[in-house]
């Protein structure tokens, strides 16, 4: 398996800039996640490292060597699409087969791969099945099997999951997380649905407009939001921005919004102009001390928690309770913030300001 | 608005039986919504409801009349599709008023036109009001088709799944809204999906559907804390309960249960019976451990600084847990 480099890429379809100068690398072993919105660069992105697309410029090093412009047969890497394609007038070894065969692989070689791919995915008993009849579940299987099979140096997937409904989605994500973690193969997936991401990745890029917003764990990303972008896009309900004017100094501790002072973590960097105070909803907590005040809008119950939608005098915010505390709509109630999980945003660029939170990340 | 019941109403399709022998009663002013996994029979009961099916034996009451012969047109029911049909070469002010001015309805222009820039105002699209369809986006259209059904003032409003096309961000503007839109205008909803989440969020009462029967009804508060089978209990809370044998912990279940079900809430760390951490996922607003408990897998939260690596071990027991027989019925 392999490390993936990718450095200063860029990709041009005639006049439009489809990703613009992106590096981060994907180290071996890892699931690597790249989310974003329809639009963003993403599948290009996947496409280019696949080699389906030759990047424009920028390097893209497989454990070292610079593929960025071999054709796709040169690379050895496996790509798996969102819609599984396979083969329907032959059964499902015969699917998984194929690639061997094609390659010249002798037959007794062949029968033992794919026994043995057979085996990890748990589909032995379907050997012999044609795939016309086959359970959606079973269908992707097969077609990972087929990716599998050739033992490339990393899987591309695009977005395999998006099909299907959430109950069975759930459970086949786990399922390909577990594979992952039996082969540990290098694995890039690229997603628009950001609990996906979170639940799979070790690691993901956060693409917007052709560009690379922020690259890292899961709760680096979550908890230290570089961008505005990331912090709404990451999250549900996403990060609560609370829009101020004001003129903050290095190794400020709090800020003021509408008359009342609120904490953060000591700033690195000061600013000044348009700025926003970002809040996750589980970081807000209903007190009756607090004097920073809101009125109760709505409230959504979830089980063991509630989102509960306030009027503050900075904008409409969301907070997420235990379900046991009660929230009357209507009401008007004293809101705390963790100061630690504060992240202050210059709106103007959209950028987090350096903090004692996220220093070691930005 | 009104009261709409069915009694003891079933539908075959050929062989498959979609409706089997069910009765429910929706409350003038209620937000029900049924759930259950594809092929439950949600959409059907919606259709049944509507005129676009008939049953094969029992009767819909609408308002308090027997509506088993009338038309769906006689019915006064007002549907949305999961997918948004529009008319394209219309303004959404157009297609918004083209309910009203149904040769049935015979409805006053005057009357339209404060109609439509009501029902635009409340669905937050009247600045759109004079783009043609076309020029708006999926959730706009989605608004809109909202928007038509709005327009009337029906016995109910049928829903079929009318967010499940949008994304992420907006599902969750429009489950507010939509919950807002009820109680402002005080109207009767039935909404069918299988997302819990909108289930939960907006319902005032849930209904549980399982392959055609309706298995439980109630609010959603009562269905997450008392479900009556380990088929409920699995269709409500995010991670899934964990359902294990009942005797896992050592001690046997009450009252013949087989099997226990525990959400994360009935799990306690710290102390108890060894687990294996085989998987550690960084949520952001919950932290979920993947545990292996003798060869049963269970999933559950902790804060992240409760969170022990994947490899290591925590002890765990349960608390208060929900027991279920072999059939999955609930033993109290």
């Amino acid at each position: 398996m392999a490390q993936i480099a990718i450095k200063n890429i860029r990709k041009e379809f005639g006049e439009f800039v489809a990703v613009k100068e992106s590096s981060f690398t994907i180290e071996d072993g890892e699931f690597f996640m790249l989310l974003g919105p329809s639009g963003c660069g993403k599948t290009t992105t996947l496409r280019m490292i696949a080699g389906l697309e030759l990047p424009t410029s920028g390097e893209i090093r497989l454990d070292g060597e610079d593929i960025a412009q071999l054709p796709p047969s040169e690379r050895d890497i496996a790509f798996v699409f969102q819609m599984f394609a396979l083969y329907p007038h032959m059964n499902v070894r015969k699917n998984i087969s194929y690639p061997l065969i094609s390659q010249g692989m002798a037959r007794a070689q062949v029968r033992s791969k794919v026994q043995e791919v057979a085996n990890i995915l748990g589909i032995e008993d379907i050997l012999e099945r044609p795939v016309g009849g086959l359970s959606g579940g079973d269908r992707q299987r097969v077609a990972l099997g087929r990716a599998i099979v050739r033992e490339p140096k990393a899987f591309m997937m695009d977005e395999p999951l998006g099909a299907l409904d959430a109950e069975f989605r759930e459970h086949m994500s786990e399922e390909l997380r577990a594979l992952h973690d039996r082969m540990n193969a290098t694995t890039v997936y690229v997603t628009h649905d950001q609990l996906e991401a979170m639940q799979m990745g070790d690691k993901i890029v956060v693409m917007n407009n052709a560009v690379v917003e922020q690259f890292g764990t899961p709760q680096e990303i979550y908890d230290k939001p570089a961008t505005m972008f990331v912090a709404d896009f990451i999250g549900s309900p996403s990060m609560n921005f609370l829009d101020f004017e004001g003129k903050l100094a290095k190794g400020a501790k709090t800020t003021e919004l509408s008359g009342v002072k609120l904490p953060m973590p000591t700033l690195r960097d000061g600013a000044s102009g348009q700025l926003s105070y970002g809040v996750r909803p589980e970081h807000i907590s209903l007190k009756d001390s607090g004097k920073y005040r809101g009125e109760i809008l709505a409230s959504e119950y979830l089980g063991t928690t509630q989102i509960v939608t306030l009027n503050t005098p900075n904008g409409e915010i969301k907070a997420r309770i235990s379900s046991d505390q009660p929230a009357k709509r209507g009401e008007t109630v004293g809101l705390d913030f963790l100061a630690d999980k504060i992240t202050v945003f210059d709106r103007k660029t959209g950028h987090a300001l350096r903090s004692r939170l996220n220093e070691k990340v930005l | 608005m009104a009261e709409v019941r069915l009694n003891n109403v079933s539908k075959s399709f050929g062989a498959t039986e979609a409706i089997k022998d069910m009765s429910l009663t929706i409350e003038d002013g209620a937000f029900v919504v049924l759930l259950g996994p594809t092929g439950a029979g949600k959409t059907t009961t919606l259709r049944l409801i509507s005129g676009l099916e008939k049953s094969d034996h029992g009767d819909v009451f609408i308002d308090g009349r027997n509506a088993n012969s009338e038309s769906p047109a006689e019915r006064d029911v007002a549907m949305v599709f999961q997918q948004y049909s529009l008319y394209p070469h219309m303004k959404v002010r157009e297609n918004l008023a083209f309910p009203l001015r149904s040769p049935v309805l015979r409805t006053p222009e005057d009357e339209i036109i404060q109609k439509v820039d009501e029902v635009a105002r409340v669905l937050r699209i009247d600045h759109k009001l004079d783009n043609k369809a076309t020029e708006l986006s999926g959730g706009e259209m989605q608004r809109v088709s909202i928007g038509r059904a709005l327009v009337r003032d029906p016995a109910i409003y049928l829903m079929d799944e009318p967010l499940s096309s949008l994304d992420a961000k907006l599902r969750a503007d429009l489950r507010v809204e939509l919950k807002r839109i009820h109680s402002e205008l005080n109207a009767t909803f039935l909404y069918v999906t299988h997302d819990q989440i909108e289930a939960m969020t907006m319902a005032t009462h849930i209904g549980v559907m399982d392959e055609g029967s309706l298995v439980q009804f109630g609010t959603p508060r009562d269905v997450y804390e008392n479900p009556a089978s380990a088929y409920v209990a699995a269709r409500l809370g995010l991670p899934r309960i964990n359902l294990l044998p009942a005797d896992i912990f050592g001690h046997s279940g009450k009252n013949g249960a087989t099997q226990i079900g525990l959400r994360p809430e009935h799990i306690q760390v710290g102390k108890g019976t060894e687990a294996q951490v085989t998987r550690v996922e960084h949520l952001g607003d919950q932290t979920r451990m993947h545990l292996k408990l003798a060869d049963h897998d269970l999933v559950t939260l902790a804060t992240p600084d409760e969170a022990i690596a994947s490899g290591g071990t925590v002890k765990i027991s349960a608390v208060n847990p929900l027991y279920f027989d072999e059939h999955g019925n609930r033993v109290r």
